[in-house]
């Protein structure tokens, strides 16, 4: 089995979970950016904001396989 | 909607599906392996596919052609409810993170090559190897039959009417992915996803101009909603619950399906399935992007027969001819793509769990490749046959009952890499609750995977995958607690 050298990183990957299976919070219209309503552009933005976060994991444990 | 042909679309479309079949039996020779003759060379592509091959072949075999039609069918259809396909494809990347390298670990340490082999390796129970393996291969067959709705579609638009184009295009895919296995999926989803990509990033730059903006497309369909008094920009309160519980549930039931496992199992190690996590999530701009197609395609005032004309009726009235033809062949080899890898999935389940359990044990490494390849064909002309034959609201309702059925998969596959507190029987036991319920709440609901459910305030709806999911852990949990441990039997 891998070491991670520290798994407090894994827990980041728990906040898209948060910000995305909570609908009321983002099922609004303002404020509209580029066109798109905030419910469309929250949701895109995640797509890079989950990334990111999974990289820092995977740039914060220690893999051997 | 138009249906006449035009000769410089059906010659770009062809152009490209020559290119491609071309593609597909020259991969019999792409990284040649010492033998083709070995479900491990054949099924799997000799589990040696680094981070790109496997980024292309997962992003090609997840985001399928039913994937581009249907989702923004949907959402033209029914507006946000229809957007659940976005937070789903983005929360399954870091269970895919967390889950599938240890996974990847295990069937590499043993060489296991389907989710079946993993279980019977894990419990040494014939019977859960059987109902994870059946689950797998019933709830791929209709979604290898959903490709050819997709592929049909874009055959529409194209002029090209009747089963035979359809049944030429599958059955020369079925020819090379014989000869050739994973390894032509696996080399053809390169050029499909490269055309795909060049398709969604000049549709989402140049429709909206054509159309006024992002503001007027938004604008559009909400009149168009509010004419027709059905479907919303925004979720209606009532369907919080259903959306986040879709997308949670429909993000687990994803890498349970064979044909993305086996994409897991092809790679050359737990790192790549980890870059992959990270880089995956590509494909979901790309989905959410495409998805928006059905808000343009009301900016356009298309007028269908039926939603999933959708995106080939916006391609055909907004782009020249031969750049549509290029967008359908996009689709129509992105297709290809998962029908291959699922019918490869299939194939290895049944060899493996079923051909070498039960006839043939002592089958020779090139007897499992030969009846795996033999499989791959009689799967893929099953498809041809269900979609020729049966209405497609068959095929349809099926894929989403197959939906619930693999998620009941997860915990007899997954909960086993954690611990070994789980036996076979009480694992079973929950299988079969969380099985035969999951498809009864969805019969009862009218073949509706969404279960109505009021405690005591207002009623709301929720994926009946989930619920089922949840009667299964519930059910093995007991079960394990109640029945004692017979003397140890781990294979």
């Amino acid at each position: 089995m891998e070491k991670p050298r520290s798994k407090a990183a894994l827990w980041l990957l728990v906040i898209p979970y948060l910000g995305l299976l909570w609908p009321p919070f983002y099922n609004v219209r303002e404020p509209v950016m580029f066109g798109f309503p905030f419910f469309y552009w929250y949701q895109l933005l995640w797509v890079p904001i989950t990334a990111t976060l999974t990289w820092i994991a995977y740039r914060s444990t220690r893999h051997d396989d | 909607m138009t249906t006449d042909i035009n000769p410089t679309a059906l010659a770009v479309f062809i152009f490209f599906f020559v290119l491609v079949t071309i593609l597909g039996f020259v991969a019999a020779r792409w990284r040649k392996p010492e033998t083709l003759a070995h479900i491990d060379e054949w099924g799997l592509g000799g589990r040696s596919f680094g981070t790109w091959i496997t980024w292309f072949l997962v992003g090609g075999d997840f985001y399928t052609a039913y994937t581009v039609i249907a989702v923004p069918a949907l959402v033209y259809t029914v507006g946000a409810y229809g957007f659940f396909a976005l937070p789903y494809t983005i929360v399954v990347y870091p269970f895919v993170f967390m889950v599938m390298p240890v996974l990847w670990k295990r069937a590499k340490d043993f060489g296991y090559v389907t989710a079946g082999d993993v279980v019977h390796g894990q419990y040494g129970s014939r019977g859960l190897e059987l109902a994870v393996a059946a689950t797998g291969v019933i709830a791929t067959m209709p979604y290898i039959a959903l490709q050819l709705v997709g592929m049909t579609a874009v055959l529409k638009a194209l002029g090209l009417h009747g089963e035979l184009p359809l049944a030429i295009a599958f059955i020369v895919l079925a020819l090379y992915t014989y000869s050739a296995g994973l390894r032509a999926p696996a080399l053809i989803a390169f050029v499909k996803d490269i055309m795909i990509y060049i398709v969604v990033i000049a549709a989402v730059a140049l429709i909206p101009s054509r159309l006024g903006g992002y503001a007027n497309v938004f604008a559009s369909a909400d009149e168009a909603f509010q004419a027709r008094g059905s479907g919303n920009l925004l979720l209606a309160g009532n369907q919080y619950v259903a959306y986040a519980t879709l997308a949670l549930g429909s993000a687990l039931a994803a890498f349970m399906y064979p044909h993305t496992l086996t994409g897991i199992f092809a790679s050359n190690s737990g790192n790549t399935i980890r870059k992959n996590a990270i880089l995956l999530p590509a494909y979901t701009l790309l989905l959410g992007l495409l998805a928006l197609l059905g808000y343009m395609g009301h900016a356009a005032n298309l007028k269908l027969d039926s939603a999933t004309d959708v995106v080939p009726a916006l391609f055909k009235t907004l782009f020249s001819s031969w750049f549509s033809g290029f967008a359908f062949a996009a689709i129509a080899i992105g297709a290809l793509v998962p029908a291959a890898v699922m019918s490869i999935g299939a194939a290895n389940l049944f060899t493996r769990n079923f051909w070498k359990a039960y006839v043939n044990p002592q089958v020779s490494d090139a007897g499992e490749a030969k009846v795996a390849k033999m499989t791959s064909l009689v799967v893929k002309i099953g498809a041809l046959l269900v979609i020729i034959f049966l209405p497609t609201q068959f095929a349809l309702d099926l894929q989403l009952l197959g939906g619930i059925w693999i998620l009941q998969t997860l915990p007899a596959l997954v909960f086993g890499l954690y611990t070994n507190w789980f036996r076979a029987p009480a694992l079973l036991a929950g299988w079969f609750v969380g099985f035969f319920g999951g498809t009864w709440l969805v019969w009862d609901a009218g073949w509706k995977p969404l279960h109505l459910i009021s405690l005591g305030g207002e009623p709301f709806t929720v994926y009946t995958g989930l619920l089922a999911l949840a009667a299964n852990i519930a059910v093995a949990v007991a079960v394990n607690a109640v029945v004692p441990a017979r003397t140890a039997v781990r294979a």
